[in-house]
């Protein structure tokens, strides 16, 4: 009658990070930064590492890095609190703490042979530019892909860089939009929504993939479903605070879903029902 | 001496009930039990079942519990659960998750020492049994296990004890979780007492259980004090006053999310935690950083947390859950609620202990009552 | 502002193709080509001043503009971009038939420009028409509503630094 246990061999001991030095730490915008670690694992576009600052604890931080290079592991954090302060003091040769990857990424397998409309605001891009490398390393098992991405202004906007080298691309449609632009921006203002009109994509056959403010997601999931997209063809990834990573300390929860282990990418129609829910 | 089988039943003295209890320490168990201190049970280590208090009655209440013990009475067992439970011995309230130390080199980081501590869990009840089991399907079924209270559960003996009697706080019958226990025990104890005896029925639940009544003297158990004990804690069950239906609870928990009815119990909720602390299946632990004064030595440390403090949901900008309704309805919800949908089953034991030691009186019968009526279409 | 050449049978196509057009009849789409001419905007010119008498009426074909203001000491603020399938102007239909912003092109920008005058007197005579217009009307205005409402969240605003 008595049922006896066994270890499993992820344990508690999950909870423990290992060491990893900086490599390089990189300027994103007034308060985000990119940084580069020695060590790297092989993770799924959308899943996140838990960093460990010395003394002043750990964060949640979606890889924004290549998920073919596992020489390294890059994050792209935004300095808002105690612990991410704490990361962005670092200098190359200084350590921290690492453990993951966590959480279910981006439907990659599931996006083969239809087209991807991308849909970022802010540092929502960050977890979605590996799919971004992903598809493009992959470019002939994808149709269309197409980057909307909504920032608050020109300066705020991060991988700049790369937005220009993407979309210089004939094989990619890339389109930006800030909330408030200097009269010398030359192309679009306003919000992100408004952008989706404006591409071309083939809602039966497509998947979206959505990061951002939880509010800027809701507002694109709706011009989404305008455009014909049904909801079991949008992913969201959803932000809780975490503590274990692992489905262990209950704080992530998001109705029934631990983010940290369902997510943090959704299936809309999975989330549909709460995400609107005030305080949930 | 004969061997008892699994399920196999016997009855034994209070001679045999000390036996089993020195049995439990020779075999290098820390024997917990219920101990009568500063007017409420406590759960500590016995030496003897001597230490055992005798003729407790509590009352419990809405934001109610009250405990004498009588004068001339023999009973054991004739009580129901305080605010302590089992789940501090197992799931640690502070844990030291690693410690990490500065060097030339930056950092290392050290999974700290822990002592190897092997539990019988003397006295303990159904509802807590049944806790445990929910308790082991969130720390140890998932992708990652929680291997410091896997360390303390997997050598845990329960030498449960049927309730043969229920406070006015209890409610495990509607929960089907007692008063009988029924799995998860290595023996289990139902207290008789006539005017010519005081004996205890004892039901084997594993081999385990079966090895520890060696040396102990019983006789094998007649029909008609299986019989009694039967009726003893079939009368426990109904002398219980509350209930939950569980009926199709958590689609209907999901209905009536954004219902008034939270503003109204946030008049009463001081969101004080109690709740969460006393229970026996609450799990969330929340982790700390501490530093020593040089800032060379730091360590990650878990505590204990509730989803009714404003930092657990916790985000860049603020908390989610900043009204006290947000986090009664994160509690109530996914207690009864979205644990269906993560862990199968009920959150809830019918243990009572959140209504006993809400100092508002908060009912969660009562208010699913309210929930149910309002979900009514 | 440069009037285009107005074939009144591309004019009569580019109205049929245009968003804003979807679902007009026959009968409707040829009272706008009959009230309309085809202009085309240099990039950094103005298709509507702040002020300025709304008295036309734009279907942008192709090209981008600003919607902005002028503040003095700010200088030009874009509020926001308008392009290809999108309308200008719904002031012509509301007293005081001002514009209230400006609207400047960032790119040569073509337009069917329809006479509002025309625009509201027909309105006004044929109701089946107007409603027409006017349901199309409210789905922009409610649109650039939405917008705005959501524009004003700002969104991306950095959270306030808490040590928690």
């Amino acid at each position: 009658m008595q049922q006896r246990s066994t270890i499993a061999p992820n344990s508690f001991d999950a909870l423990i990070p290992e060491t990893a030095r900086v490599t390089s730490v990189r300027k994103e915008t007034v308060d985000t930064f990119t940084m580069d670690l020695d060590r790297g694992f092989r993770f799924e576009p959308g899943q996140f590492n838990m960093l460990y600052a010395f003394g002043a604890g750990e964060v949640p931080i979606s890889i924004s890095g290549d998920p073919a290079d596992s020489s390294r592991l890059v994050h792209t954090i935004r300095s808002v609190g105690a612990v991410t302060k704490r990361l962005e003091a670092l200098r190359p040769g200084d350590m921290l703490g690492v453990r993951g990857p966590y959480g279910e990424g981006w439907p990659m397998a599931k996006a083969r042979g239809h087209d991807i409309v991308i849909v970022a605001g802010g540092i929502g891009l960050a977890p979605l530019r590996p799919v971004i490398y992903h598809a493009l390393r992959h470019r002939d098992d994808y149709g269309n892909v197409v980057l909307l991405y909504g920032a608050r202004s020109p300066e705020d906007m991060i991988f700049e860089s790369e937005l220009h080298r993407w979309r210089g691309r004939f094989d990619m449609g890339v389109k930006v939009i800030v909330d408030r632009a200097p009269s010398s921006w030359r192309t679009h203002v306003g919000v992100v929504t408004t952008l989706i009109p404006k591409v071309y994509f083939d809602p039966i056959d497509t998947i979206a993939m959505v990061c951002g403010p939880e509010v800027m997601m809701r507002f694109v999931v709706r011009e989404f479903q305008n455009r014909g997209l049904t909801e079991d063809k949008i992913y969201v990834s959803m932000e809780r605070n975490m503590k274990c990573a692992v489905g262990l300390c209950g704080h992530c929860q998001f109705g029934p879903e631990f983010i940290c282990a369902d997510g943090p990418v959704f299936r809309y129609d999975r989330v549909r029902d709460i995400i609107g829910i005030r305080e949930i | 001496m004969t061997e008892v089988s699994i399920s196999g039943k016997v009855i034994l003295g209070l001679e045999g009930l000390g036996k089993i209890v020195s049995n439990l320490r020779r075999e290098g168990y820390s024997v917990i039990a219920p101990v009568f201190e500063a007017g409420v049970m406590k759960l500590a280590e016995i030496e003897s079942a001597d230490d055992l208090p005798r003729g407790v009655r509590d009352q419990q209440e809405k934001g109610t519990y009250r405990a004498e013990q009588i004068e001339g009475e023999r009973d054991l067992f004739k009580n129901n659960v305080s605010c302590f439970s089992y789940k501090s011995f197992l799931h640690d309230p502070h844990l030291c998750v690693f410690k990490a130390k500065k060097d030339e080199n930056g950092f290392t980081i050290e999974k700290p020492e822990r002592e190897e501590k092997r539990f019988a869990f003397f006295g303990i009840r159904s509802c807590d049994l049944t806790a445990m089991s929910k308790l082991d399907d969130v720390l140890l079924q998932g992708d990652y296990v929680d291997s410091a209270y896997d360390d303390r559960r997997k050598p845990v003996m329960n030498i449960a004890v049927n309730c043969t009697t229920s406070a006015d706080t209890c409610f495990c019958a509607s929960m089907n979780s007692g008063p009988r226990a029924r799995a998860n025990f290595d023996l289990a104890l139902t207290e008789i007492i006539d005017d010519e005896r005081h004996v205890f029925l004892c039901e084997v639940g594993s081999d385990e259980g079966a090895k520890l009544l060696c040396g102990v003297p019983f006789e094998d158990a007649p029909d008609e004090d299986d019989r009694a004990a039967d009726v003893l804690i079939v009368a426990a069950a109904k002398m219980q006053m509350r209930s939950i239906d569980t009926s199709g609870i958590a689609e209907l928990l999901q209905r009536v999310q954004t219902s008034h009815r939270f503003e109204e119990i946030a008049e009463r909720c001081l969101a004080c935690a109690n709740c969460t602390m006393v229970c026996p299946t609450c799990f969330c632990t929340n982790i700390f950083d501490v530093t020593d004064l040089t800032g060379d030595n730091a360590e990650r440390v878990r505590h204990w947390d509730s989803c009714f403090t404003l930092s657990y949901s916790q985000l860049h900008g603020g908390s989610v859950r900043q009204s006290v309704s947000a986090r009664y309805r994160q509690f109530i919800t996914h207690k009864l609620g979205t644990w269906h949908d993560q862990f199968g089953g009920i959150g809830c034991v019918g243990c009572g202990r959140c209504i006993a030691w809400c100092p508002t009186g908060i009912d969660i019968t009562e208010e699913m009552a309210v929930f149910r009526q309002l979900a009514a279409p | 502002m440069n009037p285009e050449e107005s074939n009144p049978e591309a004019l009569l196509i580019a109205i049929t193709q245009h968003k804003f057009c979807t679902g007009l009849s026959d009968a409707h789409l040829k009272t706008l080509a009959s009230m309309a001419e085809a202009v085309s905007i240099e990039p950094g010119r103005f298709l509507i001043r702040e002020g300025g008498k709304a008295d036309r009426f734009y279907l942008i074909r192709t090209g981008k503009l600003f919607i902005e203001m002028y503040a003095p000491g700010r200088g030009a603020v874009p509020i926001t971009t308008i392009g290809t399938g999108d309308v200008l102007g719904w002031s012509w239909s509301l007293p005081p038939y001002r514009w209230h912003f400006d609207a400047k092109a960032l790119t040569l920008t073509r337009v069917v420009s329809l006479d509002a005058n025309k625009l509201k007197d027909r309105c006004d005579e044929d109701h089946d028409f107007g409603y027409e217009i006017i349901k199309r009307l409210l789905l922009v205005a409610q649109n650039r509503l939405q917008q705005t409402r959501m524009h004003m969240l700002d969104l991306y605003k950095p959270p306030q630094v808490e040590q928690l």
